[in-house]
């Protein structure tokens, strides 16, 4: 009855329930985090703006994106993923979602973050309907904790327009 | 002679109980898991509702041995989530980030296209030759929790078999 492996076993077993325990608990404990992030793109040039051989158009841009997610990271984050996507409607396609560029956030003192860059993916439609497009720029964030539930959020900024003519 | 018999009865029936009272408790163990298995099937309606991370490309994100708990659900898929999905032709489902989506207006069908944090390009070259977007019978769900190390168990049992063995 009190053998060696019978105690060792029971001490195993407290120490998984303790730490999967304390592990529910910082996730939980996320929750009580209120996040105030905020955020600003702005489309300082259009580089070139074409249509592919196979008929979609694509666009080139430069970009300037300024934004503070410090508030985002608790003492249960790892990391923060964080991209930026154009969003529009097409006449066939009733939400379109082109990913431009993104990145990793390690730590919090690299949470407040201003950047200066091209598009990091091709911003190609599905089509040739991307003259004089309404879009906006949606600043998406993914939470990744070093334990339990992953949170996701965004801040949509609207009001941009692609130019009426290919240059 | 009767009273050494009584004791040989007395001890083999011992026995048979400690067998008994082991087998059932091993039943007990698998039947649980199975339970918890088939449980969180039903709760998540994703067809295996934990995968374990096998590769390195979503560091640092996910590493090679943590868990992803996923659930699927009816709600559209959108750029950004993490989603673990088959390709026509391979075996072993892949975990990567949606990068684009474009969703159709008459038919709700979604075009989707993926990426490994940590990879360079995106992932046309990992789907079935030809193939440019992933649909929604592709995908197994969504990655909605995440628990790390806890992997390791199974990889070490698939990849040396020794160990289960000695386990056992």
């Amino acid at each position: 009855m009190h053998s060696f492996g019978y105690r060792a076993n029971a001490l195993l077993t407290f120490a998984v329930t303790i730490l999967a325990l304390m592990c529910a608990m910082a996730s939980l404990s996320d929750n009580l985090n209120s996040p105030s992030p905020t955020s600003q793109v702005q489309v300082l040039n259009i580089n070139w703006f074409q249509k592919k051989l196979d008929g979609d158009d694509e666009v080139s841009m430069t970009l300037n994106v300024s934004a503070n997610l410090e508030s985002l990271f608790t003492w249960n984050t790892k990391q923060v993923f964080v991209f930026l996507a154009a969003e529009y409607e097409t006449p066939k396609n009733s939400l379109n979602q082109v990913s431009l560029w993104d990145g990793i956030i390690p730590a919090k003192e690299h949470a407040k973050f201003w950047i200066h860059t091209t598009n990091k993916y091709r911003f190609i439609d599905q089509g040739s309907n991307l003259r004089g497009r309404e879009f906006n720029l949606t600043l998406h964030w993914h939470i990744m904790p070093k334990t339990g539930k992953m949170f996701a959020d965004k801040i949509v900024m609207s009001g941009y327009r692609l130019p009426d003519a290919y240059r | 002679m009767g009273w050494i018999g009584e004791q040989v009865d007395s001890l083999k029936s011992m026995q048979i109980r400690q067998v008994l009272t082991q087998a059932v408790s091993l039943g007990m163990i698998v039947t649980s898991a199975l339970i918890i298995w088939k449980g969180l099937m039903c709760l998540t309606g994703s067809e295996s509702p934990v995968v374990v991370v096998l590769s390195g490309s979503m560091e640092p994100g996910f590493k090679r041995g943590d868990i992803l708990f996923l659930h699927m659900s009816k709600d559209p898929i959108r750029a950004g989530e993490i989603v673990v999905f088959n390709v026509d032709g391979r075996e072993i489902p892949i975990v990567h980030r949606v990068i684009k989506v474009h969703e159709r207006k008459d038919t709700g069908e979604v075009d989707v296209l993926t990426k490994g944090d940590n990879n360079f390009g995106d992932d046309r070259l990992l789907y079935a030759h030809g193939q440019l977007w992933l649909h929604r019978h592709h995908i197994m769900g969504r990655a909605v929790g995440f628990l790390p190390y806890v992997g390791w168990v199974t990889i070490i049992m698939t990849e040396k078999p020794i160990i289960k063995v000695c386990f056992i």
